[in-house]
């Protein structure tokens, strides 16, 4: 346990290095939920119906989402750039914990996203964004986006470790970005056509992003919140237990 | 320390008994023998293809022998193998330096891993040792080809492994790079670490290695020094010589028709 906790620190000091060292990744990350956060704000929010609540508000749970969406694109090509070179392949072979090298990882990329994600909700600040929440409410956010991170997280590790290619390792978080779009992130479900409204109702984001705008508007959460974590949890477990087979197979 | 079962005899560094490895149908490795002695230079030569990065991958604990044993400094690749991987070092084919740290950072990284105290003098004292002191404090992706590899041999060393595994050192290497690792390679001879190279090329071989063995369609074809390849069997003195345009051609074979399939 203390191999682990010192390799994992080891490992995760050098990838923290590759953010700094290039911090176009998280600016890239925050860049673009931040554009569409101004775009839906002072282009197409006017034209929705969202009560007294402000349109930022509304809509800023949609935006964290595709803020760890797209952030998570370079955990996948973090990873990716290990396996594909004779890195992963040097602390294989070195006497050090077996998880180490996943978990460093998976910590950057935690890390990652949560900077980003602060950069996201600053600017909400500035353009307008408001909350009552209490403490406890900001709690459960913050555990929430936590685990949401972590869920998506594994889903990039599986991409990084069977791409054959930095795209194809990548490619797979253009259909997360573009998920909370056809959900209740941006408009009202209930404005949506029949099939369009039915996969927005049932897909993960909209339980997601209810949860997190009811905590934000102070309003009761419903059992919303039990749907959301269920889906994280899910995507978590299934995600995790396919990348651990991917490993096993490449050492077989 | 010595228990008399770990140290019974001068015993080999490196054991491979039987050794095959399969991918699916595919049979690369058919049953290898390989015995390499302590403080030796082992050449494993071969064209593209023939198994050799399969057979340093199962001796490196990296993947498992479909059958047959292997022992590395004593301990077995399959049941003992933390073990083998605290006495080895494996400089692989592709480059295991990281790009985007320096050259102090990197050796700093493999002393901290290696759990050794002094990570930054270890730094030092290889850059220094390899030559590359200018340049500790520049990015290992502005290195050179020839400084890239002997960074990624030095970071092989921290921790004096005793056995020192090199994939394919020089391939894709200009020429006065390639001579630069054959230094760096000579060095740890005369330090008394075994090490056991793989390489396509006969004159790396040749200059370098004490024992050579010739590794061709999964199995080891041939083995013993250049002398002995030469002159003391005399039939097997005509298959190497047979041998050298074989490997070459294949070589030349795989890659020229790999270039027209396109």
């Amino acid at each position: 346990m203390k191999r682990f906790l010192s390799d994992t620190g080891v490992l995760f000091t050098r990838l923290m290095r590759h953010i700094v060292r290039s911090p176009d990744t998280i600016i890239t990350t925050a860049a673009m939920p931040i554009a569409i956060m101004l775009l839906f704000v002072y282009v197409f929010g006017g034209a929705t119906n969202t009560g007294s609540v402000p349109y930022v508000t509304y809509t800023l749970p949609g935006i964290l989402l595709i803020t760890v969406a797209s952030g998570i694109a370079y955990t996948a090509m973090r990873l990716f750039e290990d396996m594909s070179g004779g890195i992963f392949e040097r602390f294989q072979t070195m006497p050090i914990s077996r998880t180490a090298f996943m978990w460093s990882h998976v910590l950057t990329s935690i890390v990652a996203n949560v900077v980003s994600l602060i950069l996201v909700i600053g600017l909400a600040l500035v353009i307008g964004f408001r909350t009552g929440a209490s403490a406890g409410r900001w709690l459960a956010v913050i555990g929430i986006m936590l685990l949401f991170t972590l869920a998506l997280t594994w889903v990039a590790v599986v991409a990084g470790l069977a791409a054959k290619s930095v795209d194809g390792a990548t490619a797979f978080s253009y259909p997360l970005i573009f998920l909370p779009f056809i959900s209740s992130a941006f408009v009202p479900t209930a404005t949506m056509p029949g099939p369009v409204r039915w996969f927005a109702q049932y897909q993960p984001v909209t339980s997601i992003v209810n949860t997190l705008r009811n905590l934000f508007l102070g309003t009761p959460v419903s059992g919303d919140i039990w749907t959301a974590l269920g889906w994280c949890v899910a995507i978590l477990v299934v995600f995790a237990i396919i990348a651990r087979l991917l490993i096993h197979r490449r050492t077989a | 320390m010595s228990s008399p079962e770990t140290t019974p005899r001068k015993q080999a560094a490196i054991i491979a008994t039987s050794i095959t490895k399969s991918f699916g149908e595919h049979l690369v490795l058919r049953g290898v023998d390989l015995e390499v002695a302590p403080g030796s230079i082992h050449a494993l030569l071969g064209a593209n293809g023939a198994g050799k990065t399969t057979l340093i991958k199962i001796l490196t604990t990296l993947i498992k022998p479909t059958g047959g044993s292997a022992s590395v400094a004593g301990y077995d690749v399959a049941a003992q193998a933390q073990r083998v991987r605290e006495s080895i070092s494996l400089t692989g084919q592709f480059s295991a330096v990281d790009g985007i740290l320096t050259g102090q950072e990197n050796l700093e990284l493999i002393a901290r891993l290696r759990h050794l105290s002094h990570p930054q003098q270890i730094a030092r004292d290889l850059l220094e040792r390899f030559s590359l002191a200018d340049a500790a404090g520049r990015r290992t992706a502005q290195y050179s080809g020839g400084m890239a590899r002997r960074l990624d041999i030095a970071m092989s060393l921290i921790g004096n492994p005793k056995v020192v595994f090199l994939d394919e050192p020089t391939t894709g290497l200009d020429p006065s790079a390639r001579l630069e690792v054959w230094d760096a390679v000579t060095q740890l001879r005369e330090r008394g670490t075994t090490v056991l190279l793989t390489t396509q090329y006969l004159d790396e071989a040749e200059k370098l290695a004490d024992r050579i063995s010739i590794l061709h369609e999964g199995t080891i074809q041939a083995e013993g020094t250049l002398g002995e390849l030469e002159h003391l069997l005399p039939p097997k003195k005509v298959e190497y010589v047979e041998k050298k345009p074989t490997l070459e051609d294949i070589f030349l074979a795989l890659t020229e028709g790999k270039k027209s399939s396109k």
